[in-house]
């Protein structure tokens, strides 16, 4: 009998959502508590947000997850190396470039190829990235401008994004989850003729982040609703372990890219902006807005320089194979590793433990940067207003994907 | 141009009403005879993002609400005195204009006053 | 006078079809899209098989919802929204009532308004719906005090509450001679000339500020962004009407249409010169007898209501650009705006519009 079921089944599991933590007994008199999310247009898919409120001001704020887990981390220890690109993709599903980029190196760096990954390859996963960079920042400032109430950037920014998502499904037939950057080497190697379109996109995109600088980073009443809203103090911000803008936001430069000079960033130059405060306070949710604009114009110029050396050091060649360093066999030693890189949303990092004796991890855990950023919300939105509250999910850019995994 | 006014002149003002209100039942009557009535526990609990609702909505509002419709009450009945002496305003010549300007004086002293009590100040 | 009320009858669902429209056009305009395409000739036919849709659907009443609030909101803004349409004058000689107060009446129809949500809000029980009333009734009340301030100033130069007669003096068929910026000393008569010299906001030139305090006042009215509280989707999802589905949603999605139009429509009547050609006369160049007809002709009806609806159509479309640009307040600025600015402005306005009309005495 016992084999036969799995798990006692009854009605109510389906239905049930996890209970409150605030109840009739634990509330004030004047206090409610107001339910934001799942089914909610501005928590960014399916975050849960379990609001205090007395009045239109914020008590407390408890985050509710667990709606789109997917069990990234079980899936992964029953799958050999290379299979588990794929559900990295899933995870941050609007950079899964960087996921894959991130989880790649960790790899092979636990094979120790690192050094052995040809340059033109290296070139082609930072372009790469760089591209799903700005598709992410583009998604994050465009949902940001929708929650405060500006409709036009979103779908001026979703323009934009096709444009790199059509290039990347160009590169890798796919649009959104690519499985294109392998454990030593790449899929394919580079259409011919994208560097060509790329470098028209550039032409074309610069004058549009200019548009969207007036639009959101400018607008009077964008700074009005985004300023001294939302600080986060660079030590709170470094207490709960947040990363990437919502960190450079609170102004402290600290960027992977820079501190830990991994693939070819070290011979890139870029510039790694942080919150000044120049509209309100420094770390409110128009500075974490401002970093995100600011990164888009260095992804630029990354991509820039990445296709100079593409068009010129590491041009093409006939006989260039970006899958001749795939190792045939992914086994690592037995260790635990943890390897980290810079995703669009901050530190992404994979912690492995092996055995020596298999090609599927023991143990696989994400260190997902939205899950940090996430832990701030009741942090920065208790005592302010329940508006203001939108304001502050939208500017710590969260993707579900990655919080549940 | 009118030049007497009659109560007659109001009738317009009720057909308008009447036609507004049927069009209204004539929509309903179509929408509730073509369209479906199901009934179900989910569909018919109030709206809170798909989790069961904790509480009452109708919970005791913000003051602040109240202040302002109080405020309102005070504004508008001003500015209502305001109308039938504009529409004279000519007749009354500056003495009337005077006579006004010293009554607004005094109710901005007392919107002044509720200002400066942080009556409108919503953040804390 | 019974043909202009059905003139208006078809002309306001007639306006909110071409509103939603322009609206989606617009926007898809603003924002590198093509709008509505695929239902009839460029989507022309797409606000029918909206409402057709919507027809068909379901009438859902929440359990937790009191009933007959509930069910009666939308009746009360709806019938309250198309009723302030019988005292607006359509062309010279025609419009609906002639009713001494139309003013008065369309101030008064304007916080019915209120009462509807306040209904909707309350009756539906809903956290979202509640927060969104009440802010709509906080919005509404707050901006009612600017937008009856500018509509004061006029009033103080028109001297009548009536819309037609207000039309009238704005133009050369004015009962009374106008004078350049309504100074007599100036000696200047433009009553032969009309056209927009004799328009409201040339004859006391501080009404075009208040034009833009009325203006504004008028969007909060309407609940359009950036004042769009009440309905902030980002934060409480459909506000007030977000339990309404069906044909009652509808509802109240036409009355929000209408709205806007009725806004615009009395803005153009107050301040821009309502039925008047914005031609003047000059010298032989007889523009404005040419673009206007007589009062009580066929061809003045119709030149009229052209000009008016030019010009309160000119206003939606400002509207519809405002609210595609621009990013929505947040409540404590919404309320900084109305009372802290808005209104002692319209107290200055109307300060300096009563010296500038003793002045033209």
């Amino acid at each position: 009998m016992s084999n036969t079921q799995q798990y006692d089944y009854q009605p109510g599991h389906l239905t049930a959502s996890e209970p409150n933590k605030y109840g009739p007994g634990t509330l004030k008199k004047e206090e409610m508590v107001l339910n934001m999310g799942p089914q909610h247009p501005s928590t960014h898919g399916v975050l849960r947000l379990e609001i205090v409120t007395d009045g239109e001001v914020v008590v407390d704020v408890v985050p509710h997850l667990g709606y789109l887990h997917r069990c990234f981390e079980k899936h992964a220890e029953s799958l050999p190396f290379n299979q588990i690109i794929p559900y990295v993709d899933r995870m941050d599903y609007l950079a899964a470039m960087n996921s894959e980029h991130a989880y790649v190196m960790g790899v092979e760096r636990m094979l120790g190829i690192e050094n052995d990954i040809p340059k033109r390859v290296e070139y082609i996963r930072v372009l790469v990235a760089e591209l799903n960079r700005l598709a992410s920042h583009f998604i994050a400032i465009g949902t940001y401008a929708m929650d405060i109430g500006a409709y036009t950037p979103f779908l001026w920014l979703v323009r934009d994004r096709e444009h790199i998502l059509g290039m990347l499904e160009w590169t890798c037939g796919s649009r959104m989850l690519y499985n294109y950057i392998w454990i030593g080497g790449l899929f394919y190697d580079l259409p011919v003729g994208f560097e060509e379109r790329c470098a028209e996109f550039v032409r074309y995109l610069k004058p549009k982040l200019v548009e969207l600088h007036q639009l959101v980073v400018e607008n009077k009443i964008f700074i009005q609703r985004t300023a001294h809203v939302g600080v986060l103090p660079m030590a709170t911000a470094i207490n709960y372990g947040c990363a990437g803008p919502v960190l450079r936001g609170s102004g402290l430069r600290y960027d992977l890219r820079r501190v830990d000079a991994y693939s070819v960033y070290p011979e890139l130059d870029f510039d790694i902006p942080v919150g000044k405060g120049e509209a309100g306070t420094r770390g409110d949710c128009w500075d974490r807005n401002w970093v995100r604009v600011a990164e888009c114009w260095e992804s630029v110029k990354i991509i820039e320089q990445c296709l100079k050396q593409l068009n010129g050091k590491y041009v093409r060649t006939r006989d260039f194979d970006p899958q001749a360093m795939v190792p045939k066999k992914i086994r690592p030693k037995a260790m635990d590793f943890y390897a980290r890189a810079e995703s669009a949303k901050g530190e992404l990092g994979f912690f492995f433990r092996t055995d020596g004796r298999s090609d599927v991890p023991v143990r696989c855990k994400a260190r997902a940067c939205s899950f940090h950023n996430l832990s701030v919300i009741a942090e920065l939105s208790r005592g302010g207003l329940l508006a203001d509250l939108v304001a502050v999910i939208g500017s710590l850019d969260l993707v579900m994907g990655e919080v549940d995994r | 141009m009118n030049t007497t006014y009659l109560p007659s002149d109001f009738l317009p003002i009720i057909v308008q009403f009447v036609l507004a209100a049927a069009f209204i039942v004539v929509t309903m009557i179509v929408t509730h005879r073509i369209g479906p009535i199901r009934k179900s526990k989910k569909k018919d609990d109030p709206f809170e993002c798909g989790i069961e609702v904790v509480g009452d909505a109708r919970t005791p509002i913000s003051v602040k609400y109240f202040l302002v419709a109080i405020l309102f009450v005070l504004f508008d009945v001003e500015v209502i005195f305001m109308y039938p002496w504009a529409v004279n305003f000519k007749k009354l010549g500056m003495l009337g204009f005077v006579e006004m300007v010293l009554f607004m004086t005094l109710l901005l002293a007392g919107f002044y006053y509720i200002i400066r009590k942080g009556v409108l100040k919503w953040e804390e | 006078m019974y043909a202009t009320l059905i003139i208006f009858l078809l002309m306001v669902p007639g306006f909110v079809v071409v509103g939603v429209y322009l609206e989606r056009k617009i926007s898809a305009f603003i924002q590198d899209r093509m709008g509505p395409m695929e239902v009839g000739k460029w989507g022309l036919l797409q606000l029918i098989a909206d409402l057709l849709k919507l027809l068909q659907k379901e009438d859902i009443v929440p359990k937790a919802a009191d009933k007959w609030l509930f069910l009666g909101a939308p009746f009360v803004i709806f019938a309250a929204v198309f009723a302030a349409y019988a005292v607006l004058p359509l062309a010279p000689g025609l419009s609906g009532s002639g009713a001494a107060v139309g003013v008065f009446y369309l101030l008064t129809i304007v916080s019915v308004d209120v009462i509807g949500i306040l209904m909707a809000g309350w009756g539906s029980n809903n956290k979202y719906a509640l927060f969104g009333a009440m802010r709509s009734g906080a919005q509404i009340i707050s901006y009612e005090i600017p937008l009856g301030l500018s509509i004061l100033c006029v009033v103080m130069l028109n001297q009548t509450l009536d819309l037609q007669a207000i039309s009238f003096q704005q133009g050369i068929y004015s009962p009374e001679p106008v004078y350049l910026f309504g100074l007599k000393d100036l000696g200047v008569d433009v009553t032969q000339m009309g056209g927009f010299l004799s328009w409201n906001i040339v004859r006391n030139p501080f009404l075009f500020l208040a034009y833009i305090v009325f203006f504004i006042a008028s969007l909060a009215e309407c609940n359009r962004a950036p004042f769009d509280l009440p309905e902030g989707e980002s934060e409480l999802v459909g506000g007030f009407h977000t339990e309404y589905s069906g044909m009652r949603y509808a509802l109240l999605m036409l009355s929000e249409y209408g709205m806007m139009l009725l806004v615009s429509l009395l803005g153009a009547i107050l301040f821009l010169g309502s039925w008047n050609t914005p031609l003047p006369n000059i010298g032989p160049l007889r523009l404005a007898d040419w673009t206007s007809g007589e009062p009580g002709t066929w061809l003045g009806y119709l030149t009229g209501a052209f000009w008016l609806l030019t010009k309160a159509l000119l206003a939606v479309l400002v509207q519809m650009w405002v609210r595609w640009t621009l990013p929505r307040l947040r409540v404590d600025q919404l309320m900084f705006l109305g009372w802290k600015v808005l209104t002692p402005v319209g107290l200055v306005l109307f300060f300096v519009s009563g010296v500038w009309r003793l002045l033209g005495v």
